[in-house]
């Protein structure tokens, strides 16, 4: 069977995030204010598996092994 | 000493410790390209710095995951001597040769300038021939270079000394102003639990010559030579 794949990785909470502090001033020079901005990475691909079950488990190994740095990062996944 | 210096698309700093462990130390060095795998034992592994799979994904995350670092990992556990500089520290923390994860600087821009390290342990087979609380000036160039470890794992490191280098100013004190990347308690070189495998965002290929500026790198290298030669 065929899933469609939304894997979206961010940094855990708390973790200094340079690139959304960058965001947020240039928001600021158009002349809005924002508060607790954030950025994620998302991914999105189609995988054949088993089930649902079973492409929830390879997907969760891929983020663990490759896409996500469990030091820093936590994922979301979800499985269409 | 025999050293394999791995090469994977986007390095940049391969020839350049090339250059130091043949006609600066002395020692033997082969260019190894990563699609050939290591076919012969070495003393010594470097991962040189450079630009990785063109940083895609997170700096050292997609050449850590490449089957040549199957071989290195294998190496290292055997106690094979394995040195990461830069873009190679990067790939060997994503390898997970050495906790922790190098990501981006606190102030998020390419940093290319000399930087002042203090020698925090002169134990292990790098940091051997320097003293303790040396100040030495080695040149770094990243911008994915911030250091970041759990608590609990860096408590870990500070008890088992496995804290090479920590950057600050050229009196040797650790500061907040002299960290440029806003690592983890300055810290920009560490060891593996038996010391037999350094990573280090600063180059000492760059600082190996007097013409260049620094001869301070040089240690590092003649310290595995003289390791690898007394055992």
């Amino acid at each position: 069977m065929k899933f469609d794949i939304i894997i979206t990785i961010s940094l855990k909470e708390g973790m200094l995030n340079p690139e959304a502090e960058a965001i947020r001033r240039a928001i600021a020079h158009l002349g809005h204010t924002t508060e607790h901005l954030t950025t994620a990475d998302q991914f999105r691909f189609v995988l054949d598996a088993g089930d649902k079950e079973n492409a929830e488990e390879i997907t969760r190994s891929i983020c663990e092994r490759l896409l996500a740095n469990p030091v820093i990062h936590k994922y979301e996944i979800e499985v269409i | 000493m025999r050293t394999a210096v791995i090469q994977f698309g986007g390095s940049n700093c391969d020839r350049d410790v090339v250059h130091v462990i043949e006609e600066v130390c002395g020692a033997d060095a082969d260019l190894v390209w990563y699609k050939d795998g290591l076919n012969r034992s070495y003393d010594a592994i470097i991962l040189p710095g450079g630009f990785s799979y063109g940083d895609y994904l997170r700096a050292g995350a997609i050449a850590a995951r490449t089957p040549i670092m199957g071989d290195v990992i294998r190496a290292a556990g055997k106690g094979t001597l394995v040195l990461g500089i830069c873009n190679g520290a990067q790939i060997a923390a994503e390898s997970g040769l050495i906790p922790g994860v190098f990501t981006i600087n606190a102030y998020p821009k390419f940093l290319c300038r000399p930087a002042y390290l203090r020698v925090e342990n002169t134990t292990s087979p790098f940091t051997r021939l320097y003293s303790e609380g040396e100040v030495v000036m080695f040149p770094i160039a990243h911008k994915e270079g911030r250091y970041i470890i759990p608590a609990d794992e860096l408590a870990r490191l500070e008890k088992e000394k496995r804290i090479a280098f920590r950057f600050c100013d050229e009196s040797g004190n650790v500061t907040w102003t002299a960290n440029p990347n806003g690592a983890t308690g300055n810290i920009t070189g560490v060891l593996s639990e038996k010391e037999n495998v350094l990573v280090m965002m600063p180059h000492p290929e760059r600082a190996a010559e007097e013409i260049l500026g620094s001869a301070d790198g040089k240690k590092i290298f003649d310290s595995m030579i003289a390791y690898v030669e007394e055992s």
